[in-house]
């Protein structure tokens, strides 16, 4: 299958330009990361919660969580917006066009994506300014890649929904039933050696669960997974969705 | 070669067939109408050849590539406008068509270029810079136009181009069609529900209902089959009337719904006098009134299936319903 750069370029910057003209859109996904990092970030200062490590506050143990929690939401949107593209009729447009569908998959991803990491840097910026240290350059750079695995799986999530979907009432649904369960299974918000025997098992399965342990890892140090565990499970989750996403979105009619 | 070629196209949903074995050409240059009521097949079959839905069997060749084989060769000749907007409203008319010629390979340069004379043609150019969810109804049709012009395709496909347009923007629209038509030889194939718009606008219209062409030519000959004129007449009566009628010797078809009966008859002015001299005592019934015209689709449409459009539609709908109800069981 042809590769069409031209147009992941053009579909990219259709994303660019949609995500800096909807400032109030941004705003308004990034408030709910924002209350649990402030809420959470000051309200637990200082106390001692098991299994945090506690060399540093609960906010160091918090950032990579909310990190986690910012792109799994906003890459799961990048994803599932290919149904407001059916509603409002563009998705007729890009499918009509001389391109190859896979094109056409990894444009949305690279936009998702590019959209999905902006917010996601936002994020662990405004927790520098709360007190969060960053170790090194190097660990951002590290942690820009974990970002880029979580990021594109679940845009790749998104897409299959999107393309099992008919219309875009089940949004909120998937929204409320798939996207929070992963984020508290995931231990964004506490350690995993504290849940239950049966619920740490189910925490395997979730694929958010290595994405804050990898960046746990590269931002702190510390982690309750094994890093090249984490990492391995990001990159097989991200290149499986990818592919399934390719292959739902070129099967779906419009 | 012909620009569209046909051949037993056929289309099955779940167990219905939208589109049943239809056959057709389209030559070059040609404004092609597809004119029937909603749900016959008329949007299923434009789709299919824009290779937006795989066909279930038949042949189907666009600018004489396959739709089963060649769907990218066959997407770059043509330029399609759809029913309903498929318009990035948060993008500006002018990004929504520099897109759209970088997607069908344009360098940006040439892209700029061409977007700026598609624009012109529908006289846009004022409003390409705002965003397109500022535009009206018909802006967005008009950019939609010009969107599917940019790659400058030798094939247009229109579905249902002035749906939901008032009056004022229905005629613009329709001279711009004819324009491109004419002027810059694009060939068209349009689809509507339309009797005027497939009168005004196709060289050749084929009619179609239940997935079927029933009648195929131009305008003036599909009138011209009906032979002559109509004359439609309103009675009281219509159990007596219809005894009556059935009975004159110049009536070449006769045809009846909600009491008023739709006569066609040649010269249909002298036939008038005639009509009005049947007495009411011994008919019994009375004429509420008259009215004489020169044929349209209209009456093409109800010669050929024995229903006008609009009742086609309703029961259409039902015919929908029904089949939705089956497939809950």
């Amino acid at each position: 299958m042809e590769i069409n750069f031209t147009a992941i370029y053009v579909l990219w910057l259709r994303e660019m330009k949609r995500f800096l003209r909807s400032w109030s859109r941004v705003v308004s996904t990034l408030m709910m990361p924002l209350f649990f990092l402030i809420f959470l970030g000051f309200g637990f200062k200082g106390a001692f919660i098991p299994g945090v490590g506690q060399t540093k506050d609960y906010i160091h143990f918090l950032v990579p969580g909310i990190i986690g929690m910012t792109l799994i939401t906003t890459s799961m949107m990048a994803g599932i917006s290919v149904l407001w593209d059916r509603e409002f009729g563009f998705l007729k447009e890009i499918t009509v066009a001389p391109v190859s569908r896979i094109s056409i998959v990894l444009g949305r991803i690279f936009g998702g994506m590019t959209t999905s990491l902006i917010q996601a840097i936002l994020i662990l910026l405004i927790s520098i300014i709360m007190g969060f240290k960053l170790p090194n350059f190097l660990a951002f750079l590290f942690s820009i890649i974990i970002m880029i695995l979580i990021s594109s799986g679940f845009i790749g999530l998104g897409l299959i929904f999107a393309s099992l979907m008919k219309d875009i009432q089940g949004f909120g649904l998937i929204m409320q039933m798939v996207v929070f369960p992963l984020f508290f299974l995931s231990g964004a918000l506490f350690p995993l050696s504290n849940l239950p025997r049966f619920l740490r098992i189910i925490s395997y399965f979730d694929p958010l669960t290595y994405g804050v342990e990898g960046l746990r890892r590269v931002l702190l140090g510390n982690s309750f997974l094994p890093f090249w565990f984490s990492l391995s499970s990001l990159v097989l989750f991200s290149i499986l969705m990818i592919i399934l996403g390719a292959y739902f979105f070129e099967k779906s009619e419009v | 070669m012909p620009s569209i070629l046909v051949e037993n196209l056929v289309k099955v949903f779940n167990s219905l067939r939208a589109v049943d074995g239809i056959s057709f050409e389209v030559k070059e240059g040609e404004l092609f109408g597809l004119l029937g009521p909603n749900g016959a097949g008329k949007t299923t079959t434009l789709n299919m050849l824009a290779t937006l839905i795989r066909p279930t069997s038949g042949n189907a060749f666009v600018s004489g590539f396959d739709v089963f084989r060649e769907r990218n060769k066959v997407r770059k000749s043509i330029g399609m406008v759809f029913q309903e907007p498929a318009l990035d409203n948060y993008l500006t008319g002018r990004e929504n068509l520099e897109f759209h010629g970088m997607m069908y390979g344009l360098k940006r340069k040439e892209a700029k270029e061409r977007v700026k004379e598609a624009l012109k043609i529908v006289e846009l150019e004022e409003f390409a810079d705002k965003l397109v969810q500022t535009y009206s109804g018909g802006m967005k049709r008009r950019l939609e136009i010009a969107r599917a012009l940019v790659h400058q395709p030798k094939i247009l496909f229109l579905d249902e181009p002035t749906l939901g347009l008032d009056a004022q923007t229905r005629r613009k629209i329709w001279e711009y069609i004819k324009k491109l038509n004419k002027e810059k030889g694009v060939t068209i194939i349009l689809t509507t529900h339309y009797m005027e718009e497939a009168d005004f606008l196709a060289d050749r219209v084929a009619i179609i209902d239940f997935g079927k062409i029933v009648a195929l030519d131009t305008p003036e000959n599909l009138k011209n089959l009906l032979g002559g004129d109509v004359i439609s007449i309103e009675v009281d009566n219509w159990q007596n009337a219809k005894k009556v009628f059935e009975k004159l010797p110049w009536v070449k078809k006769l045809n009846h719904e909600n009491g008023t009966f739709c006569l066609q008859v040649e010269k249909g002015e002298e036939k008038i006098p005639l009509l009005i001299k049947v007495d009411e005592k011994e008919a019994g019934f009375q004429i509420k009134s008259i009215n004489l015209r020169k044929p349209t689709l209209e009456d093409v449409f109800l010669y050929f299936t024995g229903k006008t459009i609009r009742e086609r539609e309703a029961s259409q709908s039902e015919r929908f319903k029904e089949m939705a109800k089956r497939h809950r069981r």
